[in-house]
């Protein structure tokens, strides 16, 4: 009797306490959910193709952003989460997972891309759908007004900025009569447009523009022409192992005698994979060179962060840019104390931040990264290892200047 | 328009000659394969850059050149003896697409055979001490070592022609390949013709791969474009004719390094164009024979 008493009670009580319990549980267990949840971060970079090399190098420095936050804490007890996907460097390709990853996947933002194309196909995906894309990846194409939004943020160089930089170190150093050899896609004619404006200024004079198609391996039949029209400056408006072969083969027609080889952006990786004999002496510019480390104390730690994760690899310029953007990002949660795509992308707009290589900024009618470009030459003599490969003979430092002004782009506000 | 002088015309037509080269080269051992066997080797492309990879390696190793030049050669066409073995020949005699199928699955398997060993990003490869430099041609200077891939373009396709037409092993490889039957009646022991033959064209593929690794990036990819330049080359010759893929070889570099000095957009399509003109006056090529694909 008195158990049964007892067991009522109990009952009683238990119903009462269960009762509470599932007036809060669905709180809690939101709170538990959310602390659970990871935040994740979409990555499209191209891993297979051309520019795999240098993908494959993006993915491995965002890794190291992640675990960077993920060690700090989180937001929240929330870690961060890289979902990397292969865009084969093909637009369409780049859309569709894209869209997985927003889709299926929920992603929080999208970080990636390694072409001026597939990052305006993902553009598009994140912007209609209201998520932060911050692209790691060189167009100028996404700093316009038809092609932004709120959600777009663009953390590597531009080309008009890149190509500027050089031409302003090159063009009174090495002289003024030029030829283009152009990849024949929107980066390439990027470049030239960015050479042209900053040589205008200086009275240069266009001998040839030569256009080819992406991916040519053979460049030997436009050699000829270019070394009868005896330029003194020859510049390369391509990118990767179009580059690479260009520069080769443009070595073994002894161009390099008569006339001096310039290059809007110089990689690591083709230089790496190309060698000392080849690059010799080409010019060019880079968002970030490891070999800086000596100049800029943080460009120092990001490397001793690589090289701790990656048996002593040193990042290369477009692995960097991976680590700043997904880092960026990451960031801004931390400041804006949540996740929503709106919060983050003000946050973003007040950062100021210096991850790898000086001072940073969004501005504000276009959210371009201002940044420094680094001017480097491909060595040959008094390497010390093979990762020693440019000497940094100019560093051109942030300033808004030197983009194209927010009305030019079509912004309305300026500011 | 365009200023282009005799000096500027002739070296750019030595560049065609110097690029039709390895077209040539390449489109040989294609057409061999594929004259003899009927098989359409995908891998071609496959062991062009093998062929590469280990040129560049062996002459980092050995340092000598010219002994590379021999051992790659042997080396890839050790590879192909086995694909032959164990890989191709169980599907002789089942229509042309079933070793077409294998050997497109075959260059896959290379090539990320080659990514996982070598890395992805590819190697350095340099022209040989010896070759440096460029040479005075009367109008103008050209680089040495493309005049030493036309010479020897020009040796190898001798060499080959020799064995083929002037030697008894020439002799049974011709008879095998205009009727198998009536060879194996004689007692000519067949597969072993057909294993020679596939060893030769991915021997001779290798080869051209070392050849062409000083002028162009050494990376896991560099056989796919030139294998569809190489196709484009044997369709135009001819399938299965060797001075058909000589004679095209040259063409299609030529064609190609012309329209880059007048159009260099339209460069990489010319070579497309002239694929579709030959095919719609000759639907064979230029020594083909009709109806060898049905």
């Amino acid at each position: 009797m008195s158990s049964q008493l007892f067991n009522k009670h109990i009952g009683r009580r238990s119903i009462v306490l269960g009762g509470a319990a599932a007036a809060v549980a669905p709180a809690w267990m939101g709170v538990a959910r959310a602390q659970n949840t990871p935040i994740k971060i979409g990555f499209p970079v191209p891993l297979t193709g051309a520019f795999s090399a240098e993908a494959q190098d993006q993915v491995k420095a965002a890794e190291v952003a992640v675990k960077e936050f993920n060690e700090k804490g989180g937001f929240n007890g929330r870690k961060a989460e890289l979902l990397v996907r292969d865009d084969k460097l093909n637009p369409g390709e780049a859309a569709t997972r894209t869209l997985e990853l927003i889709e299926k996947d929920k992603v929080d933002f999208v970080v990636g891309s390694l072409s001026a194309a597939t990052q305006l196909s993902i553009n598009a995906v994140c912007r209609d759908r209201k998520i932060i894309f911050n692209s790691i990846s060189q167009s100028d194409a996404i700093n316009e007004a038809k092609d932004w939004s709120m959600y777009t943020f663009h953390e590597a160089l531009n080309p008009h900025l890149t190509a500027g930089a050089v031409a302003r170190y090159a063009f009174p150093k090495y002289g003024k009569k030029l030829v283009y050899l152009t990849a024949d896609y929107a980066y390439g004619h990027e470049m030239v447009r960015g050479f042209q404006r900053a040589g205008q200024a200086m009275g240069t004079q266009m001998l040839a523009d030569i256009r080819f198609p992406l991916g040519t391996s053979d460049f030997s039949a436009f050699l000829p022409r270019i070394q009868s029209l005896k330029p003194d400056v020859l510049v390369m408006c391509n990118f990767g192992r179009d580059q690479l072969n260009a520069i080769k083969q443009a070595t073994d027609f002894g161009l390099k005698a008569t006339t001096k080889i310039i290059s809007p952006v110089l990689l690591f990786t083709a230089r790496v994979a190309g060698g000392a004999d080849v690059f010799d002496g080409v010019v060019g510019g880079t968002s970030y060179y490891w070999g800086m480390e000596d100049k800029v104390p943080a460009a120092k730690a990001f490397n001793d962060k690589f090289r701790k994760a990656y048996g002593g690899a040193v990042p290369s310029d477009y692995g960097a840019l991976g680590y700043a953007g997904v880092r960026s990002v990451l960031q801004a949660v931390l400041d804006a104390k949540s996740t929503e795509s709106m919060k983050v992308s003000i946050a973003l707009r007040q950062l100021r931040y210096n991850w790898y290589k000086g001072d940073q900024f969004y501005r504000k009618c276009d959210h371009q990264s201002v940044q420094s470009v680094i001017i480097v030459e491909s060595k040959s003599k008094g390497m010390k290892d093979k990762n020693d490969v440019f000497n940094v003979v100019h560093i051109e430092n942030a300033d808004e200047k030197n983009l194209r002004t927010c009305d030019e782009l079509g912004h309305k506000v300026s500011t | 328009m365009l200023d282009i002088s005799p000096q500027l015309f002739a070296l750019q037509l030595m560049t065609g000659f110097a690029l039709g080269a390895v077209y040539a080269l390449l489109a040989i051992g294609l057409s061999l394969i594929f004259g003899m066997l009927t098989v359409v080797n995908f891998a071609h492309g496959a062991f062009f850059m093998v062929g590469a990879f280990l040129g560049v390696y062996s002459l980092g190793l050995t340092g000598n050149f010219w002994f590379s030049l021999l051992l790659v050669p042997l080396m890839t066409g050790a590879i192909g003896l086995v694909c032959e073995k164990f890989l191709v020949r169980p599907l002789y005699g089942r229509g042309i697409d079933y070793p077409l199928l294998l050997t497109f699955g075959l260059s896959y398997v290379m090539v990320d055979v080659v990514r996982f060993t070598f890395g992805i990003e590819g190697i350095p490869s340099s022209t040989p001490e010896s070759l440096r430099g460029a040479v005075f041609l009367g109008f103008g200077h050209f680089p040495l070592y493309r005049l030493f891939l036309i010479l020897a373009t020009a040796l190898i396709v001798i060499a080959l022609w020799l064995f083929i037409e002037k030697t008894r092993y020439g002799l049974i490889i011709r008879a095998g390949s205009r009727d198998p039957e009536i060879c194996k009646v004689l007692g000519i022991d067949i597969s072993r013709v057909w294993l020679l033959v596939f060893g030769i064209g991915t021997a001779i593929a290798g080869l051209s791969g070392m050849l062409a690794s000083p002028t162009r990036a050494v990376n896991p990819e560099m056989g796919i474009p030139i294998l569809a330049e190489s196709f484009v080359v044997t369709v135009v010759g001819g399938m299965g004719s060797l001075p058909g893929a000589v004679l095209a070889g040259l063409l299609v570099g030529v064609v190609f390094a012309m329209t880059s000095l007048i159009a260099p957009e339209f460069a990489e399509l010319s070579i497309f164009v002239l694929m579709a003109l030959v095919l719609l006056w000759r639907p064979q090529g230029f020594f083909g024979k009709a109806g060898l694909m049905s």
